[in-house]
Formats: C-alpha cells, structure tokens, sequence
C-alpha cells in the first residue's frame, strides 16, 4: 500500500499523477475463506479491516452484489453523532464518535471528519425537559452535551427563524459540539483500502444467492459467481437483512422501508453545523461543495425501491423552508432514496445468530453512518471470539424474546415509527 | 405518489391514507398461545422484496381500514379491498 502523504503526492504530481496504484486489488473469489462478510458498504468493510487490524484475521473475503458503498453508505446525510439517552446507546456510539475522531490517521485516508456539531431544535416545553435530561444523561456517560437557549442558538445559527411568530416556535436546543459530519464514500473507501492492504479480500458484483449450512452450523455461501466455502459468516446488508437471514433460516423483526433525502444547489458556506429538528421532521447541514443536505421521516410503508415520493419531499422542504425561510429560494438539485432495515426497537442487532458461525449485524434504521467505525469494531470482536462484546451485547437478537428492548424513542413494536 | 383505491371512497392519493402495515398479522389467541407464538406475533413481519398485503387506513377519509396488495419494488398497486375481502391479481 502507498502511503498517502505530502512526499507521495509530490513525487506522483512528477508525472502527472499517471502512476498512482490502485487502493485496492480485485482478486478472484478463493474457494475457502476463514471469514466471509456479506456486504461491502462501510460496516462491512469496517468489519473486515478490524478483523484484520485487532484480530489477526486476515484470511477473509468481503462480498459486495453492486459497488463499494453503492448502498446506504453512498445514500445516507453523513451526520456522525452519539447524543443517546439510553445506556447501551450511549457506551456503543461513544466508542463509534471515539474512531470517528482518529480515524483518517488510522487509514491513512482523509475521511473529511468535521467536528461542527449537532444541534438539535426543541419547539415545546415538553421537548425542553426531554432534551435537557437527555442532556444531563450524556454528560454522565462522558459525552458533550450543551443546552443552549434561543438566544445561543440565534448566535450560532444566524439564518435559523428564531422569532415569535414562527410555524416552529424555538425554546431552545441540545448541541453536541462534536458531532458532525464526514465524507461518507471516504469511510468505504478508508476501510476498503486498510482491509486489502492488510489481505482482505475485496469483491465486488458477487451476490449472495444462499447460505449453506451443515447440522445447524455455516459452512459457506453461494453466490453469482459461484459457490464460497466459510467458517464464518457475517452478514452486513443494510435493506435486505430480512431476506439474507431468510436464507439461513432465520427469521429477524425487521422491516425495510424507504428513506429519502435531497441537496439543494451549491451556495457560499451559510450554515456551519447541523441542524435537525424532531417535532418538524427534517434535519439540514451544507456539505463542503456549498450543497444543502437535508433528509427527513421514512415515506412510511415497507419498500425496497430505494426511491421514494413526492409527499415526503414536499413535507421535508416545507419543514426546513420554515426554519430557515431564507432557504426558499434555492432550487433542489436532487433527491434519492435508500432502503433502511427497520428493527421493531429503533435500535441495531450486532449478535450471534441461532446458526453456528452466522452473525448478523443489522437493523441500523436511519442510524447506520454515525455507527460504521463502532458496528465494525464491535461485529470484528464478536465474530472473532464468537462472543459479543460488551459494548454490543445489549444489541442481541434475543432481546425481543427476554423483553430487555433498547427503544430510545419509546415508541414500541413499529418500526415505522422509530 | 400511490394511488390507493378506498373501496369506500374511490381512488385517493396516499397523502390522505396512514400505513398500518403487514395484513396477515393475526392476534392469536393469549389462553392457549405459546411464548414464541406471541413473541413472533408482536415482532415477526413477512418483510417480502415484491408483492406485499398490508393494512392502510383512510384517515382524511371514511376512516375505515383497507387492505391494499403492493408490490415492494415497483410500488405497483395491485389491488384492494376492505380488511377482511379478498384481492385478484398476483398472490404474495
């Protein structure tokens, strides 16, 4: 592997940048792997690299059906947080927010991790209360946690309708400083390029069309382009969760739902953190390209479309058109959509499955960018000590059966809702 | 935009319709049913990629729930009826 450096890119600017090595290779499937990860979006490949990295287990395949963050990690609004109530949330993305802040030194690949905080908005004494003791939850857990009132946040987002006779009245807001957002395609890109240099092997257009299993244990995986044996298997697929485990017989409380999201036309830098709101349905930052990103609720209904319709759309706009009227000016420039699992807690399965040597990790509702270094860290563990870590054993798909559910919105068994 | 066919109300755009979600969930009953049974009942959905049957409600209608067969990757609408009828067309 090159090492990405100043030097480096000196010496290639000498030729013009004609002879720079390709990040990755693609290899040929071998017929037998130690380990074999379903899906080559960040989580999985974050999976594959700590293997690698803090487990030894380098003698792996990584096996993508399309492209390398072609999924929900090319479709997701970047926004890296760990403002969670709930304990087990808040050790888990803690330790996400911790290899989000070393992790372009660690690959080596310059993620474009900015540390411009989160804020979110609260429009009812209600919310106020919520948020303030989310608030104080996170500062014991050792996460930045800030209340700030109207004023403070007129300060630090100048452009946000702070007045009187707004459709969302503002009382006052939670700011996580460092909280975010990142290049999202860098992250695939990152742990792809650490994985291969560490003799992953990284192969893309490879669908997974089964799971072979021997007395109730993994033996393998059959694919497009042909059949792959494994010791291990762990599955990372975003959207299609429920059809992967299906495979091998296992049956998830999962839904697949759509989630769009959109970018205005680029303007000069105005909005410098992230705005969301809960009670308006929509959150907004500007990318480094001068785009606003805004995304908003689910479309609400079980799809696999990964496009969605035009009421969301209209709903979303209104909603960030409201906080910040100045924004009706601007044209939107595009919109997409991306199919989430939707687990029936709101929070992921990162667990041993009822097949030995099959791992899931899954169920990452819209929540799954912000998790990627923490899910891979935590899934590379469980897969190689076949034993969850601490920090993800709350996240057993067990819980649904002993009751020991992780719902931070409370909003019980709908995924829809979450 | 779905359109959805109330069987009450005629054709409407979804905006006036609230998902409800996947039509063969039956509440067994709770005398005789066994751990897993419930459990399967309150989190266990069919989650099909294609056809679908689920369960909208007609809530800037008549109210009135409707049983709606979709496909999951097109957003085809098959077909509809009230909760209990039965829908032509491609079978799940």
């Amino acid at each position: 592997m090159t090492r990405y450096s100043i030097f480096s890119l000196a010496r290639n600017a000498f030729n013009n940048h004609r002879d720079w090595p390709a990040a990755w290779r693609s290899p040929e499937p071998k017929a037998e792997y130690d380990v074999i990860i379903i899906g080559g979006g960040g989580h999985g490949l974050a999976t594959a690299f700590y293997l690698a990295e803090e487990h030894g287990v380098t003698n792996v395949a990584v096996l993508e059906k399309g492209w390398l963050g072609g999924g929900n990690t090319g479709r997701n609004t970047t926004i890296v947080r760990s403002n969670y109530l709930l304990e087990g949330n808040a050790h888990f993305y803690e330790k996400s927010m911790k290899l989000w802040e070393t992790m372009s030194q660690e690959l080596n690949f310059n993620v474009m991790m900015s540390h411009r905080g989160v804020l979110n908005l609260a429009h009812s004494d209600p919310q106020v209360d919520a948020f303030q003791r989310r608030g104080n939850a996170m500062r014991l857990n050792g996460i930045d946690a800030e209340y700030l009132d109207r004023n403070e946040i007129q300060r630090l987002v100048p452009l946000l309708d702070c007045s009187d006779n707004t459709r969302y009245p503002i009382m006052g807001g939670l700011l996580q400083p460092r909280g975010g957002t990142a290049r999202h395609d860098a992250v695939a890109w990152g742990y792809a390029r650490g994985a291969d240099a560490r003799g992953v092997d990284i192969i893309q257009n490879c669908e997974v069309t089964g799971i072979k299993r021997d007395d109730g244990r993994v033996t393998g995986v059959e694919t497009t382009r042909g059949a792959i044996k494994a010791k291990k298997v762990g599955i990372a697929v975003a959207g299609h969760t429920t059809q992967l485990c299906q495979m091998a017989g296992v049956d998830v409380p999962i839904e697949s739902h759509v989630l769009q999201a959109m970018v205005s036309e680029p303007i000069k830098p105005c909005l410098n953190t992230v705005v969301t709101s809960g009670a308006a349905h929509c959150y907004i930052s500007q990318s480094d390209k001068g785009e606003l990103v805004f995304g908003g609720d689910l479309d609400g209904y079980n799809s696999f479309a990964q496009r969605g319709n035009f009421p969301i759309i209209e709903h979303v706009v209104a909603s960030v058109c409201a906080l910040f009227p100045a924004f009706s000016r601007l044209r939107l420039m595009r919109t997409w959509g991306g199919v989430v699992d939707m687990s029936m807690d709101g929070s992921p399965i990162i667990a041993k499955t009822p097949v030995d040597g099959l791992y899931l990790n899954g169920g990452w509702c819209y929540g799954g960018f912000k998790a990627t270094p923490g899910s891979g860290w935590v899934f590379a563990h469980t897969i190689a000590g076949d034993r969850p870590h601490a920090l993800n054993e709350c996240f057993s798909l067990e819980r649904f059966a002993t009751g020991c559910v992780l719902d931070e919105k409370g909003a019980g068994p709908v995924p829809g809702a979450h | 935009m779905l359109l959805i066919n109330c069987p009450w109300c005629g054709e409407r755009t979804q905006s006036e319709f609230a998902y409800v979600g996947d039509a063969n969930v039956v509440r067994p009953d709770p005398d005789t049913v066994s751990d897993q049974e419930w459990i399967n009942y309150i989190y266990i959905r069919s989650n099909p990629k294609g056809v679908h049957d689920e369960l909208w409600q007609h809530i800037a209608g008549c109210r009135c729930f409707v049983k709606v067969r979709r496909d999951t990757v097109s957003h085809e609408i098959i077909g509809t009826a009230a909760p209990a009828g039965k829908i032509d067309g491609r079978e799940a």
